[in-house]
């Protein structure tokens, strides 16, 4: 069996129990950041020092909600036969911010409301000779609006 | 408010010429030179906003145009903002003007496009948030499109028919322009067959890519005092704010927001501050707009644009839509040039052409997309990365 290997590197674990995606949080005022991208805090009313890591909420409320009914252009891995995919944006309540993620695979978008509870599960983006690539991806969960 | 005036605005009309941009930036140029009445040898600074798809001299537009209408040993910047770059770029002509270093500036912005969806630089970057939202989500900008508008429907109970409504509203608008790509009258039904590209946009929801050039002329009071034969208007305000953190709101090209947690919301959201900063310059308020240039990337977000601007409370601009206020021979018609529906983006140069259909439209030169008796207009737009555009002209 191929070996499943994230798309691009530290930007989520399956290491500890279900998937969540890693940013990383200042131990002062406790903002967190996605990606972490550079190692202290943006705030401009902190002076915290480097970022811990943290793993982020891995459920939250469904912010909106698109799909891409055309290729993206490369980077993005769309391959020989492209098939449409949804786009989510999900409100994370702990963290107050919005991350966004595709619809995991099977999604009906038209079933989807506004506020109901999403959760990250991680999934093949696409698979090559060496690996199956794996990205997060936001699946709905029960109807709460 | 400043007194720096606009002596003369030209464009090269947008499309897909396939040339190399400064030959369009050349031609714009020129006509705003002419409409000046002055010549190359009158500019003492020239401010350009870069390309970036067009390789090295796109990054030093400044100098590329500058070597291309020929040297003339004047200084030159070279400002990128994404879609505000030419509001920038005209903002480091104005501060020249006004710190008493230059008293005739040219600012210039053109682009020539590639074909399709815009991606990102070339290369493997994972540091890069605009390289890292194709390669993970492959959210193309007429994704983050698409969830501005799914959002406004659900939190306004918008459709498609007050979208479609947009699309034609602004091709009538920009159905006389010379200066516009497309000059089709769309129809409600033909909108419907437009294919979906990101539900709910169909792709003539979303606009396209273009090729295109405008320039501007800023002066000096005291120089636009002694050109007696000319009309100049007023740049009342100049507004390129960035936002305040913690930025909440979903912004291209980023996966994610800021977290709320550390600090208090800023006073306002940032679209909002743009036009905020812009109105607070200038003494002046929504209620006085003639007309306003909003950046319709989306037909939804024009609807987003009329609430950013003030001209409605947030959830009231279908209804002004639908009152006709928006509309050429309305109120405060919004985007009389047609707007992006009909000009498509030529991402360095629209922000001043937006300023350039302004000054038209203050002069009473617009034909038959005149706005009757416009003395005060608004230009605004949002750039990528956090960059905001606001510029007020009055006469």
């Amino acid at each position: 069996m191929k070996p499943r290997v994230p798309v691009v590197d530290g930007m989520f674990t399956e290491d500890a129990g279900p998937p969540a995606l890693l940013g990383g949080r200042c131990p002062r005022c406790g903002s967190v950041f996605f990606p972490k991208q550079w190692s202290f805090c943006r705030n401009p009313h902190c002076d915290g020092g480097p970022l811990d890591d943290t793993p982020l909420s891995t459920r939250g409320r469904l912010w909106s909600w698109t799909d891409n009914r055309y290729a993206p252009p490369p980077p993005y891995p769309a391959g020989d036969s492209f098939e449409p995919y949804g786009v989510a944006a999900v409100e994370l309540d702990a963290e107050q911010m919005i991350v966004l993620g595709q619809l995991a695979r099977g999604t009906d978008i038209g079933r989807l409301q506004l506020g109901q509870e999403m959760e990250l599960v991680v999934e093949p983006l696409f698979e090559d000779d060496d690996a199956v690539h794996t990205v997060w991806k936001w699946r709905a969960g029960s109807v709460t609006g | 408010m400043s007194d720096v005036q606009i002596l003369g605005v030209g464009m090269h009309p947008w499309g897909k010429w396939g040339r190399n941009f400064a030959e369009y930036a050349v031609v714009a140029a020129r006509a705003a030179l002419a409409d000046a009445g002055l010549t190359l040898g009158d500019v003492q600074f020239l401010a350009a906003g870069n390309t970036m798809r067009n390789g090295y001299p796109g990054y030093v537009a400044g100098s590329t145009i500058a070597q291309a209408l020929g040297w003339s040993g004047i200084p030159v910047s070279s400002s990128y903002a994404a879609c505000a770059s030419g509001a920038v770029a005209l903002d480091a002509a104005r501060a020249r003007i006004e710190a008493g270093k230059a008293d005739v500036a040219l600012v210039v912005g053109a682009d020539t496009a590639p074909k399709g969806f815009f991606g990102p630089l070339p290369g493997d970057r994972p540091e890069d948030p605009d390289w890292l939202r194709f390669r993970l989500l492959g959210a193309t900008n007429p994704t983050y499109f698409g969830l501005y508008a799914r959002r406004r429907m659900e939190r306004f109970g918008a459709t498609a028919k007050d979208f479609a409504a947009v699309k034609v509203k602004n091709s009538r608008h920009g159905a006389s322009n010379p200066n516009a790509r497309y000059r089709k009258v769309f129809t409600e039904d033909e909108i419907a067959e437009s294919p979906v590209v990101a539900e709910p946009l169909r792709l003539v929801d979303i606009c396209a890519t273009s090729d295109g050039a405008a320039a501007v002329v800023l002066t000096s009071a005291e120089f636009a005092a002694r050109q007696s034969d000319r009309r100049p208007v007023t740049v009342a305000a100049v507004s390129t704010v960035t936002p305040t953190y913690p930025n909440t709101d979903l912004d291209l090209p980023d996966i994610a927001t800021d977290s709320g947690v550390g600090a208090p919301p800023p006073a306002r959201p940032f679209r909002d501050a743009i036009a905020h900063v812009a109105y607070e310059e200038a003494g002046l308020g929504p209620e006085d707009l003639s007309c306003a240039e909003v950046y319709d990337l989306s037909t939804a977000l024009e609807l987003d644009w009329y609430e950013n601007i003030g001209l409605c409370g947030p959830g009231e601009a279908e209804a002004l839509l639908h009152s006709g206020a928006t509309t050429l021979g309305g109120r405060v018609p919004v985007n009389p040039s047609g707007g992006l529906a009909c000009f498509g983006e030529a991402i360095p140069a629209q922000a001043l052409a937006q300023v350039c259909e302004i000054v038209t439209q203050l002069r009473g030169d617009a034909g038959e997309r005149q706005v009757e008796d416009a003395t005060v207009g608004l230009a605004i737009n949002q750039g990528l990365f956090g960059h905001g555009s606001c510029v007020i002209v009055t006469r």
